[in-house]
């Protein structure tokens, strides 16, 4: 096949992966948009195999590797819970980054294959975007791994930090910058390396210090690294397609990173640099309000105050996805509905451990998407509200946010579930949120607490309401 | 004066920057993990590299290094291709459930 015609069909590619993500814009058109995406796909392979020399050996390998990998692909798709999507987007972000290390170790070993010059001899050009491909690339890998391994439980979702850890970072990422700017003077294989295993190690570094909470912020950004990485790769192979896919992904991820720090008002930088909980602001805030009573309540009392009430909502949180309470929830609400009562859901842009969490859950319990509300579209109905039922979510509600400059989380937009006449907390005990901190609403008198599982008390609430 | 090819990649980079940056702007909060999944998806697009990888030898008969590296890589990008696609065709269908039981 002719350079320019690949060259047309790649940029085909890169059209049809635009109309992917713009079939996003409404669920309606979202499976139009897949299919797009899909076909963009099926061109993009078969036009990089009809533009090399195929020898047969190689053909066999290549097609079992095919579809080791899309066998692979195919059962984690049809097995995977749709709770642990988080965990297998970070798991697939690594797949990415360990994918652009290896096309590019692979251009630096064989460049004359990819048109880049001889061993050692690449085109400068070419060796710098090769240099930020495997560096974004090897970054991606190590820190979608540590994220993997925190949301899945394989490691503590806590920070964890030491002394000297930002000198660390910033000596490793100088230390990654002149490397790449090295490559253009020396091409050996030890400053290729090192330079592999710096980045390795910045990943892993990055990404030990979050927490859970916070995984929002961090998947969104290992999101737009993998775009930046396969941008990379597309300069060094100077293929439209990556490069236009690369730029889609790359500020797809950056916008969901800013989408995400604006939800928990804070800067990117902060939400890097280290987790909640360390500051001592949090814990003087924590005591202030330690010894006063809550109200405790039952399944029969929550059950009572959302038959007789006019209209509900539902704040769900992590809680929820921890205890798998969706379709509880919704056999809770078809209850509802049959006794009048108007119930809809507030989304708050963080809840969940990433962009759109929630949605999909409630999805999956087959709640319409017409009923699920996000934060700015709902806020202002709780106040004509009887009944707020907070199933999992805790910072995201707390009024502090909006009275106490001092507070870790002041100036965070939060839903008014306060403004309800009644709020139901369900809750597994009074430990406060990821922030630390104490939400003053438990002690009020219009609160009720009810404390269990969230899955074992929407089903005592369900039983209450026949 | 000849332009630099690189040049031209450059600007297909940046105008697609600011396609992605109005595009995913429209995408709607409810679809933000689908979308997350399907930006994965198409990240793999770099299996392209791994293809080219995997049939890079000069003479054919002997498998090279950079053939290993690249069927390693067509099985990582393979992974993420066919999961990325299939999960999140799986998210958007129940999604589809929901508009009929609306109609009813």
């Amino acid at each position: 096949m002719s350079a320019n015609l690949s060259s047309i069909l790649f940029l085909i590619t890169g059209v049809l992966f635009i109309l992917a993500l713009r079939g996003l814009s409404s669920p309606e058109t979202s499976r139009m948009g897949n299919f797009f995406g899909i076909s963009g796909m099926i061109l993009a392979i078969v036009v990089s195999i009809l533009s090399v020399d195929i020898f047969f050996s190689n053909l066999v390998y290549f097609v079992i590797a095919l579809s080791i990998g899309g066998i692979i692909g195919g059962i984690i798709a049809f097995k995977i819970p749709m709770t642990a999507m988080p965990q297998l987007v970070a798991g697939f972000h690594s797949l990415v980054g360990l994918a652009a290390v290896l096309v590019a170790v692979s251009a630096y070993y064989s460049p004359d294959s990819f048109g880049l010059g001889a061993f050692q001899n690449i085109k400068t050009a070419s060796i710098i975007e090769m240099g930020l491909g495997v560096s974004i690339g090897a970054i991606t890998f190590t820190g979608s791994i540590i994220a993997f391994m925190k949301l899945q439980g394989l490691m503590s979702g806590s920070p964890i930090t030491f002394t000297g850890q930002h000198y660390l970072n910033a000596l490793l990422g100088i230390l990654i910058i002149s490397l790449i700017s090295y490559l253009i003077v020396d091409q050996s294989t030890q400053i290729f390396w090192l330079l592999i295993i710096a980045s390795l190690l910045i990943g892993f570094l990055i990404i030990i210090p979050i927490g859970g909470a916070d995984m929002p912020v961090v998947i969104s950004m290992l999101n737009s690294y993998s775009g930046w990485a396969a941008a990379g790769i597309g300069f060094t192979l100077e293929n439209t397609a990556l490069i236009i896919t690369g730029a889609l992904v790359g500020s797809s991820g950056a916008i969901l990173s800013y989408i995400m720090c604006k939800g928990m008002n804070r800067s990117f930088l902060n939400v890097i640099l280290g987790g909640f909980g360390t500051d001592n602001t949090s814990s003087s805030t924590k005591e202030k309000t330690e010894h006063k009573p809550v109200k405790n309540g039952n399944a029969e009392d929550a059950a009572f105050l959302m038959k007789n009430a006019s209209s509900v909502i539902i704040v769900p949180g992590y809680g929820m996805a921890v205890a798998q309470a969706q379709h509880a929830l919704r056999e809770m609400v078809d209850k509802l509905k049959k006794n009048d009562v108007k119930v809809s859901y507030a989304i708050h842009p963080v809840a969940g451990r990433m962009p759109g969490h929630m949605n999909v859950l409630l999805a999956e319990a087959n709640v319409p998407y017409d009923e699920v509300f996000e934060l700015d579209d709902i806020n202002n109905d709780f106040a004509n509200t009887d009944v707020a039922y907070v199933i999992g979510a805790n910072d995201v509600t707390n009024p502090i946010a909006k009275t106490d400059p001092k507070s870790p989380i002041f100036g965070m937009p939060v839903l008014d579930v306060e403004k309800c006449k009644s709020v139901l907390f369900v809750k597994r005990g009074m430990s406060p949120g990821y922030a630390g901190v104490d939400n003053e609403l438990f002690y009020r008198d219009n609160t009720l607490m009810l404390f269990a599982d969230a899955k074992k008390m929407t089903e005592d609430i369900v039983k209450h309401l026949d | 004066m000849e332009i630099d090819p690189f040049i031209f990649r450059l600007s297909i980079f940046i105008l697609s920057i600011f396609i992605g940056y109005f595009v995913v702007w429209s995408v709607t909060p409810s679809l933000h993990t689908p979308l997350m999944s399907v930006t994965n998806a198409i990240s793999s697009v770099i299996i392209v590299g791994a293809i080219i990888a995997s049939f890079s030898s000069i003479d054919g008969s002997n498998i090279s290094f950079s053939n290993i590296l690249g069927f390693f890589a067509v099985t990582l990008a393979a992974i993420n291709i066919f999961g990325g696609f299939l999960v999140t065709q799986r998210m958007l269908q129940m999604y589809k459930k929901k508009e009929k039981n609306n109609n009813k």
